[in-house]
């Protein structure tokens, strides 16, 4: 393990808040409305931000957007390298994504690897009508393309350095912070 | 030929005989002393055990027809490092050793070998199938020194009481391999905790003991000895203890690997733990402890089977039974019994020298004047780790690959020619040798 | 995390290491039931059967489970190959290593055949059944499909009825079911139990009713009709008055008891119709389970090059 310095605090607990609810505002305007509107979040801290958005939508919108799980690593395309392979949990979508506008939520957009994997992995679920992509960070440094639709903060970072995303439900605090590789 | 064995502890059965002293030898025969001159060989003997020579009564050494395996002249060569001067090989070779052309043949191969003495047993019956008598006599007169269908063992009763009414005519002991087939069917190993675990077929007891039982009936009824071959069960052992007791002419041999291992030794499917009989339990273990200690087994005797690699890596109910045992056999006496307290060193030298011996009815396995000096030097503190890469034999099948063993051979003595002096930097020195070579190897 | 290279038995595996498997088998078998029941996980490795025995049953499981994670799958049976012409395992080993298999099913007639493979290839091996040893991929859905139905495992009382003696399904649930913390008991004729079998930490009855007062799982096994050829036992016949499970003997168990069977099922011997196909049997969904947990097998084993993780 190579030592983690902490460099920076990009988002607190308030940044964290208004960000989601900008991102719902712009869910919202963009599907003019919540009809049709599917949530699914990436595990693992893509989940408690896809719920913590349907909270808001429900709170701007009043209505219930459902929300799902997904856990993308049987699509990852690293995985003929990896030994042992990773642990495998639970996809849990249970309403049909069959001609729905499906939101993909992840806490942060780096190399786009992930949210290739998702993708696959939400299409092998049924034929959405259409995906859309909220990341809570963008930091750059794509290999692929993909962009998100909706961002909470754009950071720019050097490839040494590493963001961390906690949240509440699966750290017991709100912030976002930069690290770097000592 | 002039040689001095000098300052051994030296043992000799017969005549009881333990305690440190010089050994003379002279033309081949233990000798009364004699000035040394300058061409006596002198041999330092000091912290070394002097014994007569081992005799393995019990080996395969598969010539003719499995050479691939053993050769006359590989397995002899792997009795001298084993420390032992002679060996007594079993019939099952292909074309058995039924007749005494084969006989004739084993003998002139080992002539040439020249390294020990090799003491050819016959099959009981042709081709060892246990049908009609073999031409006991005849094997006789060519130096058979006794009758066995070892590993196809004779399954007819009335044929075995036959051959041991004949053979009691002809003074030859009659060595039995015990297995009665219909409660083997087709076991690979013990019967017990672990061929339940393993799924392997088990062999039970019962199957060895039934024809213990059998045998040493048709010992007491027609006066033939008989000689138990690697026995493994305390039931046999109590079958054998109550033989003897009641007069009957019965011996007993066990394996270095019937008293050292049990059947957890199968644990990993390992292919060089396959062994017929086969590895016994602890209890077992125990009773054939406590036979060797009382006398019950008279003789250790090593069932040394050599098989190629190709043969045993292959599925355990496929793979042939039998190990190599000639190069770790008096290691593991030293190390499991006697530095155990289970025999003094006087009655293991008993049981691996004098007592084969008189079995077989040789006049070996003595060190008393105009005895021949077939003699075997221990080192009963060197220690050695099992290295089948450097055993002198074909096989490398053995179980005990990587086991430290404490007392080892370390001259072999053929009819007063040194034919094996194991390297080692405080080894056993003589004048000759030193100029001759450092290496380990047979002479 | 499961770090075993090979699943040759259950008697290597910790209760940690059998929760974590029965725990993949979760996700897995979600897929299943999905209309695409396709992910890419094991896009362009290669899953090798080698069946030296009939078994259509595992085969095909097996089979599924690599076609679900995109391996691609070959099957060599004995019937179809060098095998039926007398090559040793430990050449067809070299070759099907030479081949490129990344994962090897080996299904054998000799226990301990797969240990030997296992020396022998780099590939994974998976024992899928050999001889009277192990069967460790029936014993995980047996523990999968229990675990799934009573919610736990530890506690239970599990009774397995029949030839103990010849069953590697036997062997691999007793060694999965007591590490787990359920209680074993074994049930059938003394001739079809084998010895020191208590060893392993279960209890022997040779009468069904002073087995099954209590129990919660009952496992039946198969009885093979050239086992009465051998003299084991006196007829089927007898066999199913002595060890056939009805409904007055189903009485005896806990009531919500499962029953489970590894087939093929002899109605009629060791299992009476109404049982197989009534509201205790599972053995149907022993069968979805079982693609489950081989899928759980493949991905776990399959895992391939450097021993490290990357930040995805």
């Amino acid at each position: 393990m190579t030592d983690l310095k902490e460099k920076a605090r990009i988002l607190d607990r308030d940044g964290i808040r208004r960000a989601l609810t900008r991102i719902a505002h712009e869910i919202i305007e963009r599907n003019k409305g919540t009809e049709d509107l599917v949530l699914i979040g990436i595990r693992r801290r893509g989940v408690p931000l896809a719920r913590r958005l349907a909270e808001k939508i429900r709170e701007i919108e009043g209505s219930l957007v459902p929300v799902g799980i997904l856990d993308i690593t049987l699509y990852r395309d690293d995985l003929s390298s990896l030994h042992p392979h990773p642990v495998v949990r639970q996809t849990e979508v249970n309403f049909s994504v069959k001609g729905k506008k499906v939101i993909l939520i992840d806490d942060v957009l780096f190399t786009g690897r992930t949210i290739r994997a998702a993708l696959d992995a939400v299409i092998d679920l049924g034929r959405p009508k259409n995906i859309q992509l909220a990341a809570l960070i963008d930091r750059g440094h794509r290999e692929l393309p993909i962009r998100a639709d909706y961002i909470g903060k754009n950071v720019p970072t050097s490839r040494r350095e590493l963001v961390e995303v906690r949240l509440d439900e699966t750290d017991g605090e709100d912030e976002v912070i930069i690290q770097e590789k000592s | 030929m002039k040689m001095i064995i000098r300052g051994g502890r030296v043992l000799d059965p017969v005549s009881k005989r333990d305690e440190i002293a010089d050994l003379y030898i002279q033309n081949g025969l233990v000798a009364l002393p004699f000035e040394a001159d300058s061409s006596t060989q002198i041999i330092d003997a000091a912290g070394r055990l002097v014994a007569p020579g081992f005799i393995d009564m019990h080996v395969h050494l598969r010539e003719p027809g499995f050479e691939a395996k053993e050769t006359i002249a590989t397995g002899t060569a792997a009795a001298v490092r084993g420390g032992f001067t002679g060996v007594a090989c079993m019939p099952n070779t292909n074309p058995v050793a039924d007749n005494a052309a084969i006989i004739e043949f084993i003998k002139n191969k080992a002539l040439e070998a020249g390294r020990c003495g090799v003491y050819p047993v016959g099959a009981i019956t042709r081709g060892s199938q246990g049908k009609e008598m073999a031409e006991l006599a005849g094997m006789r007169e060519s130096g058979a020194v006794a009758f066995s269908d070892d590993g196809q063992p004779v399954k007819d009763a009335w044929m075995m009481r036959l051959a041991m009414q004949y053979c009691k005519m002809l003074g030859a002991v009659i060595i039995s391999h015990c297995e009665e087939k219909s409660l083997v069917a087709g076991g690979v190993m013990h019967e017990g905790y672990y061929s339940t675990i393993l799924g392997l077929k088990g062999i039970p007891a019962a199957a060895e003991e039934i024809m213990v039982s059998r045998d040493i009936i048709l010992a007491a009824e027609t006066g033939c000895p008989v000689h138990i071959a690697h026995i493994s069960t305390a039931g046999s052992v109590a079958l054998v203890r109550e033989a003897k007791k009641r007069g009957i002419s019965v011996t007993a041999e066990v394996t270095p690997h019937h008293f050292s291992l049990t059947d957890g030794a199968v644990a990993d499917y390992s292919t060089n733990a396959k062994v017929n009989p086969p590895l016994r339990g602890e209890a077992d273990l125990q009773a054939v402890l406590a036979g060797l200690a009382d006398g019950t087994i008279d003789v250790i005797a090593t069932d040394h089977a050599p098989h190629t690699y190709d043969e045993k890596n292959v599925e355990f109910d496929l793979a042939p039974f039998g190990m190599v045992g000639l190069e770790t056999a008096v290691g593991l006496v030293w190390s499991e019994l006697v530095h155990k307290g289970i025999l003094t060193p006087l009655q293991a030298v008993a049981k691996l020298s004098f007592n084969p011996a008189s079995i077989l009815g040789l006049n070996r396995g003595m060190l008393t004047e105009g005895a021949a000096a077939d003699i075997t030097i221990i080192d009963p503190d060197l220690e050695e780790t099992v290295d089948p890469a450097k055993f002198a034999g074909k096989g490398r099948n053995t179980p005990f690959t990587g086991r430290k063993l404490k007392g080892m051979p370390v001259m072999t003595i053929v009819a007063g020619e040194i034919k094996y002096q194991r390297s080692q930097k405080s080894g056993v020195r003589s004048r000759e040798s030193e100029v001759r070579s450092q290496n380990e190897g047979t002479v | 995390m499961f770090k075993c290279k090979n699943l040759l038995g259950l008697q290597d595996l910790s209760a940690e290491e059998i929760t974590f498997l029965l725990d993949t088998a979760i996700p897995m078998k979600d897929i299943i039931s999905r209309p695409i029941k396709k992910v890419p996980t094991l896009r362009g490795k290669t899953v090798v059967n080698l069946f030296y025995e009939n078994s259509t049953r595992t085969r095909s499981s097996f089979e599924l489970a690599a076609k679900y994670l995109s391996a691609d799958s070959v099957n060599i049976s004995s019937s179809s190959s060098s095998v039926a012409k007398g090559e040793s395992l430990y050449d067809t080993a070299r070759t099907i290593q030479s081949l490129g298999a990344d994962v090897i099913i080996l299904r054998h007639p000799m226990a301990g055949s797969p240990r030997l493979l296992a020396r022998t290839v780099d590939a994974a091996v998976i024992n899928a059944g050999d001889g009277a040893h192990e069967h460790p991929s029936q014993a995980l859905l047996d523990l999968f499909t229990v675990r799934e139905r009573l919610g736990r495992l530890a506690g239970l009382k599990v009774v397995i009825v029949g030839d103990v003696l010849h069953s590697r399904v036997a062997r691999s649930d007793i060694w999965g079911f007591t590490r787990m913390g359920a209680e074993v008991v074994v049930c059938g004729p003394p001739t079809l139990i084998p010895p020191g079998i208590d060893r392993m930490g279960v209890r022997v009855f040779h009468r069904l009713e002073e087995a099954l007062p209590g129990a919660d799982v009952i496992i039946m096994l198969r009885i093979q009709k050239e086992r009465q050829q051998q003299g084991l036992f006196p007829s089927l016949r007898e066999y199913a008055v002595l060890y056939g499970l009805n409904r007055r003997r189903l009485a005896l168990a806990r009531s919500g008891a499962l029953v489970l069977h590894p087939g093929p099922m002899n109605r009629g011997v060791e299992i009476s119709a109404d049982i197989a196909d009534g509201t205790s049997s599972v053995i149907e969904e022993q069968v979805t389970n079982g693609v489950a947990v081989r899928m759980a097998l493949l991905y776990l084993l399959a895992g391939g090059g450097d021993r490290h993780e990357n930040d995805y």
